[in-house]
């Protein structure tokens, strides 16, 4: 086969192709490295780990060779640089962890190693995952592989897993980690035209991921199908004994759970969802998917969700507040940037000035101002409260549907110089996707369609915790009745 | 009460003790937390705060609360909260410390005080914590660096802390003790002050009697229990002169300085850290089964203050004797192994007499004992039964002490075995009345107090080894004659 079209492949494909023979874990790694090396323009890797790739595609072979092959041998994927992989550069995209090679490896990362997968390199993002553009890196922007027709101008993967989404959308990952706090996955997954898909909260460990906001980070799979999506959550997920918010539940077959039927599922479609000044092509577009899935045998019903009008506050109130704290480690005593200064706290000042970005800066002050004394109950606590009301609004959703439709984003990408000036517009970016981080339910972004631009847009699935296997059922439907099958204007390997 | 110029004050304290839990590992992390090894070889990446590492709790530790709790009479809470505590400082390598705020595992309960003056004081207790400690910054290594030590970062402490019921720097003292002598007999502390197992900040402030509560200061971080008491003296006495000259009490957090033996400013309310407390959202609420705690409520050893009433009520102690002896845990349970099978008063005063001065000279504790219970029962059983007299006994205590050998090889070795045949003791009378025939005459003529002359003349005939009860005996009916 051809580089190419090995590059065209998905996951579930390669995999079949490598049992059969038709290639070796070798050669297709080997095509990957190359389009790792093809993308650099986009920057959508920060460390590429082309040797120790080839290295874990060899010894996939072998097991391939014996009949003894595991889940996910051979195949190559790319890691958010968020995820600490032992001896491997690990930087969260921030000049404060500079050189800091981690001496373990994350537990969701170890479990793909331990599938038989190999690590392309670690990808791109925003400052800590703080961001929904993959602009706030340390290393530099990311570029989105699609462009609009008519206008030249680099656009955002969105964020903050960027860089995954761009890798696997411009053929230089056959699947990529993501984390998504806010939207993180999902986001990037509708502006890069892949599927990202959020597991409920506590079915992928935490261990040895960089922390952003505890209580709102969930690591997850990205993309090119929902069954790649299934494949690759399964090697991810279960109960990991170091991570305290780790659920001990089993880990079904996602895969098998894609029966294509969806007869009787019940569909909500959230009023609240739709908001003012959305573009009235992704209205659009929301009201195609939930036809779709009528016509599959789903019922769509009108539900309310009253408190998602919150979502928003609440999280860039309790994500911030977490923050502060969680960054306080970075203070360059033991790893990572120092700056030394005439004190103590002039070191700390100096290390901290200089290795944290303007974003990363102003979470930090916001998470700090919220928990203050006096602040505290008005902020911190009141937007706890406001989050255990919208879970209890999906609580009560989940009583009469099975399942949500919403749009994944309000917009389609924007251009790199666009959102910058001001934060509260980029914020907004966030408005569907945080709600589900909110309450800890699975959600997914599938590729629905393109914009009047000419760019992905997103539908996302969202279910009831640890119901992974109704989201992924309901949005392989999906997928199948979208037949999204545009390609970004950059990819590996050339437009086939 | 304290005598001011203007009159009398009133002290009121407050401690919150630092119990260092008694555990192989860290509070969240597997590392070991054994005391003096060699700097940050004790030390996991959770501990170091590297990224991505995350808390889970030590069920141990959490035991080791909980059993806490239960010896101190408290309400045991099923549900409990851990919080983050903020502020930057080189040997707290996360930027917060993880401890327990609005939510503590332990509640109200009481320590139980036995005053000098024989009656009993209780002293509310407000609440029991988990949290963790932090490194130690080492400022003698470098002329201008700082190092930092992280083997004690993230063990397991126990923070108890007492209702402002206490009077006194004595009553602070007695507190203190009877808090360790507990925590010793559950085996959740070591008590051990000068390793920093256990670490004090006191909260005082004075008041007319009969006042509400005055403007308290604390003084952190004292390590032994007459720092405390002079710490509470000098700190009273220079509130009581501020108020006393016209002057507001400042609130402030204070430093003992053990030199000069006075507490000065450490940082004032103004100053103080705003530590942003939030529930720590690594670590879910924590839940403890109420069946469990009923199990380790059922498994606890009997405490100080039941060991007490048991010895009054069932060896017939006095109240101060059976005090003495349940205050350390090892002395009780070395008095019982004495006591076992054994006259139980006699017991007590070998172990608080004879022991006691040896220990003390020694300055050693029990456990170092050159007697062991055993041994020093085996001594009373020869005075029992008869082998020998009690007054012999203390020279073969003395002989035990000295060499480490056991009582009836001393008595064998040194003949020191008590002439009880009153054939042979009645010879011994007999000659020494004859030989005395004057003297004798005294006697019968009125002189009583001959007859102590007699006793010493007969027993230095048997060196000491005549058994008295006979020599009396015998002696009496010869000379009745």
């Amino acid at each position: 086969m051809s580089d190419s079209s090995l590059l065209a492949l998905t996951l579930a494909e390669a995999r079949d192709g490598l049992a059969r023979k038709f290639f070796s874990a070798h050669e297709l790694t080997l095509a990957y490295n190359e389009a790792v090396t093809e993308i650099e323009p986009l920057n959508a890797y920060i460390t590429p780990t082309p040797e120790p790739a080839l290295e874990m595609a060899d010894a996939a072979d072998q097991r391939l060779a014996r009949g003894e092959a595991l889940p996910l041998d051979g195949i190559p994927i790319a890691v958010k640089d968020l995820y600490c992989t032992k001896g491997v550069l690990t930087t969260a995209a921030s000049h404060i962890l500079d050189g800091f090679h981690p001496p373990y490896e994350s537990t969701v990362t170890d479990r793909l190693w331990q599938s038989g997968a190999v690590m392309l390199g670690k990808t791109n993002l925003d400052e800590f995952a703080m961001g929904s553009s993959s602009t706030t890196s340390y290393y530099g922007p990311t570029e989105n592989p699609w462009r609009r027709p008519d206008d030249n101008r680099p656009l955002v993967p969105g964020g903050s897993s960027g860089g995954s989404a761009a890798a696997v959308a411009a053929r230089a990952a056959l699947a990529a980690t993501g984390t998504d706090t806010g939207g993180s996955i999902r986001q990037p997954a509708s502006f890069c035209g892949i599927v990202g898909l959020k597991p409920t909260y506590g079915r992928c460990s935490r261990w040895g991921v960089v922390a952003y906001a505890s209580s709102l980070d969930h690591p997850g799979p990205m993309t090119r199908t929902v069954r790649d999506a299934a494949i690759l959550l399964r090697a991810m997920a279960g109960n990991d004994p170091r991570d305290s918010t780790s659920a001990p539940v089993p880990v079904p077959d996602f895969e098998a759970a894609l029966t294509g039927d969806i007869r009787g599922v019940r569909v909500g479609i959230p009023k609240e969802y739709r908001a003012d000044g959305m573009p009235s092509e992704i209205e659009g577009l929301w009201r195609q998917g939930a036809e779709w899935l009528r016509s599959a045998g789903a019922q769509p019903v009108e539900i309310s969700l009253p408190m998602t009008k919150y979502a928003l506050q609440a999280y860039y109130i309790i994500a911030p507040a977490e923050a502060s704290s969680n960054l306080a480690r970075y203070d360059g005593v033991r790893f990572g940037l120092r700056v030394e200064g005439n004190s103590l706290d002039e070191m700390y000042e100096l290390t901290r000035a200089a290795g944290f970005g303007a974003e990363v800066c102003r979470r930090v002050m916001i998470g700090t101002y919220v928990l203050s004394a006096g602040y505290y109950d008005a902020y911190y606590l009141k937007a706890q409260r406001v989050r255990a009301l919208i879970a209890r609004d999906f609580a009560a959703a989940f009583e009469s549907v099975d399942c949500l439709l919403t749009p994944t984003a309000p917009s389609a990408a924007f251009a790199i110089d666009e959102n910058t000036e001001d934060p509260i517009a980029m914020y907004l970016n966030d408005l569907f996707t945080v709600p589900a981080n909110l309450a800890g339910v699975p959600a997914i972004s599938v590729p629905a369609g393109l914009s009047a631009g000419g760019l992905p847009l997103g539908l996302q699935i969202t279910g009831r915790a640890f119901d992974e296997e109704t989201v992924l059922r309901v949005a392989a439907v999906l997928e199948s009745a979208a037949q999204f099958r545009h390609v970004p204007s950059f990819v590996a390997g050339g437009r086939a | 009460m304290i005598e001011g110029r203007s009159g009398p004050w009133e002290t009121v304290i407050g401690l919150e003790v630092h119990a260092q839990v008694v555990s192989k590992a860290k509070l969240f992390s597997g590392a070991a937390t054994d005391f003096g090894a060699e700097p940050n070889t004790q030390v996991s990446p959770v501990d170091a705060a590297f990224p991505g590492m995350l808390p889970v709790i030590n069920r141990f530790c959490v035991e080791q609360a909980v059993k806490t709790g239960l010896g101190l009479d408290a309400e045991i809470k099923l549900e409990s909260v851990f919080d983050r505590k903020n502020y930057f400082y080189p040997d707290l390598p996360p930027g917060y410390q993880i401890s327990q705020y609005q939510q503590p595992v332990v509640g109200h309960g009481k320590v139980v005080l036995d005053m000098p003056d024989g009656t009993a004081r209780e002293i509310g207790i407000t609440r029991l914590h988990l949290e963790q400690d932090a490194g130690k910054s080492l400022h003698d290594q470098h002329p201008t660096q700082t190092y930092v030590d992280l083997n004690r970062a993230g063990v397991a402490l126990m923070e108890i802390v007492s209702e402002p019921d206490l009077r006194s720097a004595d009553e602070a003292a007695i507190y203190l003790r009877k808090l360790r002598s507990i925590l010793r007999y559950l085996g959740t502390c070591d008590g051990n002050m000068e390793q920093g197992s256990l670490r004090c900040d006191c909260n005082v402030s004075v008041r007319r009697p009969g006042e509400p509560y005055g403007i308290r200061c604390e003084i952190k971080n004292l390590n032994s229990v007459r720092y405390v008491m002079q710490a509470i003296e000098f700190e009273a006495r220079r509130q009581i002169d501020i108020l006393e000259e016209g002057g507001t009490i400042e609130q402030q957090t204070r430093l003992f300085d053990a030199g000069r033996g006075i507490t000065r400013p450490m940082r004032s309310k103004e100053e103080a850290h705003d530590y942003r407390y939030f529930p720590d959202p690594d670590l879910l609420p924590l839940m403890l089964d109420p069946e469990w705690v009923a199990r380790l409520r059922a498994e606890l050893p009997e405490l100080p203050d039941a060991k007490k009433a048991r010895f009054v009520s069932e060896h017939g102690l006095s109240p101060d004797d059976a005090a003495v002896l349940v205050a350390d845990k090892e002395t009780a349970l070395f008095f019982e192994r004495v006591a076992a099978g054994r006259d139980p008063k006699a017991a007590a005063n070998w172990v608080t007499g004879d022991l006691f001065a040896v220990l003390n000279r020694r300055g050693v504790g029990i456990e170092q004992s050159p007697v062991s219970a055993e041994e020093l029962g085996g001594l009373i059983d020869l005075i029992a039964d008869g082998t020998i007299s009690g007054r012999l006994a203390k020279e073969v205590f003395a002989e035990m002490v000295a060499s480490g050998a056991d009582p009836a090889t001393i008595v064998e070795a040194k003949g020191l075995r008590q002439v009880t045949d009153s054939e042979a003791i009645e010879a011994v009378i007999d000659a020494v009345l004859a030989a005395q025939t004057d003297k004798v005459a005294e006697y019968r003529a009125g002189r009583d107090k001959l007859y102590g002359f007699f006793v010493g003349q007969i027993m230095r005939a048997t060196q000491g080894k005549a058994n008295p009860a006979l020599v009396n005996d015998l002696l009496k009916k010869k000379l009745a004659g």
